[in-house]
């Protein structure tokens, strides 16, 4: 440090607040990217000394082997990056099918917790207490071993009329096969959801507008119905039967709906189910009850109460704590790797990891990939909250 | 300036700290005790009695290690790994040794910073099936449902052979092979593949033995090994040559119960591997009487075979490949000398 005195009076460049507050972050930054730096360089230069393979090129060679279900073309002869596609498509199969089928089970349920009927109250309850506590592999476990594994084998299936059959092999149902034609009448199911958003809209702006109501759930239901049931009748039924036969070991033919993913939308359904209850009926004891009469003394039916005062507001409460439940669930379907349903985990960070041996490439693709889903679940989960969030007066 | 200063110097350690890296052969010393990856219960290979004591082939390798540098072979911590898990083990560090049906393959070997110490079991990949299925061969098995352990070369050999015979299949993968022996049990599959030696193990296991035959067909090389971490010399000499020792010992015609007479008035060559002539221990910086200590504890490896999957376990695995070289096998060892 130099002796000489200050020559200005102005505070110095190191004692002005704002340039202090900006170098230390600066240099908190710097020592952050210095440890990341660290960390990395480190991690190769031990895995070059090591002699172990580092890099992405593994994506590009043949992986070699087989997956049990796939919703895209592939076998053996495709590459290690096709696994990963493979495992990620199942993996968001399940969570969505999970997501939908939980989201039901838990209105459901939490709902039936405020039943009047005292044998549904309880079942909710009972439900809810069991479900919530079990541990979730434990539930896998259960569906997978104690349920499905105990069904007959292939040969004595159980079958309803020759079309469905269910073994221990999975669900085999009869499969549409579409012959040339069926573009219109996919065409005339994409014309009915259009032409049921218009009339939803139209309904409500007429209501708010005259205060008529529409039944537009009936309405939506008979152009649901109808037109695509024209389109089929007038392109001549475009489409056959693929019925499962047994053949040889299996059955073959039609939609085979595998025990593991049987077992695994089972527990996660269940599971999350309980929670999403617990939810709802958070939500909903979070109305003030005194809502309730001022609807009845208004008149409303108490079917109107429940969908216009109740669950409007109960939805705030809801939502926030739904967003996380998905969540969750996304991240548990990871369990499928102890039942060998081939999802992402089971798929990429099991196999394709152990063949290759390239652990931190593909643990990272991995991580990106579950951050990358629960970060959309949670945009999406965002702005529905917003919708339903309570408009404040600015 | 102060905090900046101590900012930087914590930044500085911990880059530095993580880099260092000491010979396993060392802080085997120090420690006291071999860090052994097994099996996760595999009869006659790895598994645990209820008194919790390991016993196997595989975990023969693992008390032969212990035996020759620490001088007592139950010196062993072992560490139940699935397949899935087992070399990340050995690759971080957290066992020294993986001793676990491992197949000796090329991708192996060079791409995963590992060595393979040798063989202790050559085998081959086969298929069982029910007996009620009435099949004769795997040529037969078009359109069957087949069990498999997740990440292993079985995967792998199970796509390229249905593959070259045309024959359409569904792979079932499983973590442990309990899990497949369970799926197979339940009837979810109908094959089970695995390595012939697993296949037998887990035959016995089933609640019907005789209910499932294991068919003819051989359909890989499966030489299976004890496997360290690349670029540790010592320690990759110690562990190939305590296995080197209990094949030299039965090829010497040395036992456990021998060993002491071998040392004290055997020929030459028993003497040199009980350590009472030459100097092969320390020139492996272990003690003098590393073989001899590996013989008299765990015995040579005709004593380990038939104790653990031969004559006298429940498997009755004849010696077949694993036999001498000089009695219509191909185990031999290089002479210690």
């Amino acid at each position: 440090m130099s002796e000489k005195p200050q020559v200005k009076s102005s505070p110095s460049f190191f004692n002005n607040p704002r340039n202090r507050s900006l170098i230390y972050q600066f240099l908190l930054l710097a020592g952050l990217a210095y440890f990341f730096y660290g960390i990395i360089n480190n991690t190769l230069v031990n895995m070059e000394a090591r002699g172990i393979k580092s890099g992405y090129d593994f994506l590009f060679t043949t992986a070699g082997f087989d997956i049990l279900m796939s919703l895209i073309p592939y076998d053996a002869t495709y590459t290690y990056g096709r696994t990963f596609v493979v495992g990620l498509l199942n993996t968001i199969l399940v969570s969505t099918i999970g997501i939908v089928l939980a989201t039901i089970v838990g209105f459901l349920m939490g709902v039936a917790h405020f039943s009047k009927n005292w044998l549904i109250r309880k079942l909710a309850v009972a439900y809810i207490e069991t479900f919530r506590n079990i541990p979730l592999l434990l539930q896998i476990f259960f569906w997978y071993f104690a349920v499905l594994a105990t069904l007959p084998g292939a040969r004595q299936s159980l079958s309803i009329g020759e079309a469905i059959f269910l073994n221990v092999r999975g669900l085999y149902l009869p499969g549409l096969i579409a012959e040339p034609g069926a573009g219109f009448v996919y065409a005339a199911i994409g014309l009915a959801f259009t032409a049921i958003i218009f009339l939803v809209r139209w309904a409500r702006k007429r209501q708010n507008d005259t205060g008529q109501q529409f039944p537009v759930f009936l309405t939506s239901l008979g152009i649901l119905v109808g037109l695509p049931l024209v389109a089929l009748l007038l392109s001549g039924i475009p489409f056959v039967w693929d019925f499962p036969a047994l053949k040889g070991f299996n059955f073959r033919g039609g939609i085979t709906i595998i025990p593991e993913l049987m077992a695994l939308v089972l527990a996660l359904t269940v599971y999350t189910g309980a929670f999403i209850a617990e939810a709802v009926r958070a939500g909903v004891q979070a109305v003030p009850h005194g809502q309730t009469e001022a609807a009845r003394s208004l008149g409303l039916k108490e079917s109107k109460i429940m969908k216009l005062i109740i669950v409007p507001q109960a939805m705030r409460v809801i939502v926030p704590l739904l967003n996380s439940e998905y969540q969750s669930l996304v991240k548990n379907s990871t369990l499928a790797t102890a039942i060998g349903y081939p999802d992402l985990f089971t798929v990429f960070v099991g196999t394709t990891l152990n063949q290759t041996g390239q652990a931190i490439e593909i643990v990272f693709m991995t991580m990106a990939v579950y951050f990358v889903i629960n970060m959309s679940i949670s945009f999406v989960m965002n702005r529905f909250n917003a919708s339903v969030e309570l408009a404040e007066r600015n | 300036m102060k905090q900046l200063t101590s900012v930087i110097a914590t930044g500085l350690a911990l880059s530095l700290s993580l880099g260092a890296q000491a010979g396993t052969l060392e802080d085997v010393q120090k420690r006291g005790t071999v860090s052994c990856g097994v099996g996760t219960g595999l009869a006659g290979f790895s598994q645990k009695d209820e008194n919790g004591v390991w016993s196997g082939l595989d975990v023969d390798v693992c008390r032969a290690v212990a035996a020759a540098v620490l001088g007592d072979a139950s010196k062993v911590q072992y560490k139940p790994l699935t397949a899935k898990e087992r070399f990340t083990a050995l690759q971080s560090g957290e066992i020294d040794i993986l001793s676990r049906n491992t197949t000796w393959t090329h991708t192996r070997d060079t791409s995963l910073g590992l060595n393979f110490a040798g063989v202790n079991y050559y085998d081959g990949q086969g298929f069982m099936v029910s007996k009620a299925l009435g099949v004769k061969s795997a040529l037969e098995l078009d359109g069957a449902a087949v069990c498999i352990q997740a990440g292993t070369t079985t995967e792998l050999n199970l796509a390229d052979y249905f593959r070259t015979n045309g024959i359409t299949y569904n792979a079932i993968t499983f973590d442990t092979s309990d899990q497949t022996r369970a799926g197979f049990e339940s009837g979810r599959c109908d094959v089970l593949t695995s390595d012939q030696s697993q296949l037998y193990a887990l035959r016995i296991g089933l609640s019907d033995p005789s209910s499932a035959i294991v068919l003819p067909e051989v359909i890989s090389k499966e030489p299976l090994g004890p496997v360290v971490s690349q670029g540790d010399d010592a320690w990759f000499n110690v562990v190939r040559w305590s296995l080197m020792a209990m094949i030299e010992a039965e090829f010497l015609g040395i036992d456990s119960a021998s060993a002491d007479k071998a040392k004290a008035e055997g020929n030459p060559s028993q003497k040199r591997l009980m350590g009472s002539e030459g100097d092969a221990g320390a020139k492996m910086g272990i003690p003098a009487d590393w073989a001899y200590n590996i013989v008299k504890q765990v015995g040579n490896y005709a004593e380990s075979f038939e104790r653990n999957v031969g004559s006298g376990s429940s498997l009755k695995i004849a010696r077949g490949l694993n036999a001498q070289w000089n009695k219509g096998g191909i185990m031999y060892s290089s002479p210690v000398r």
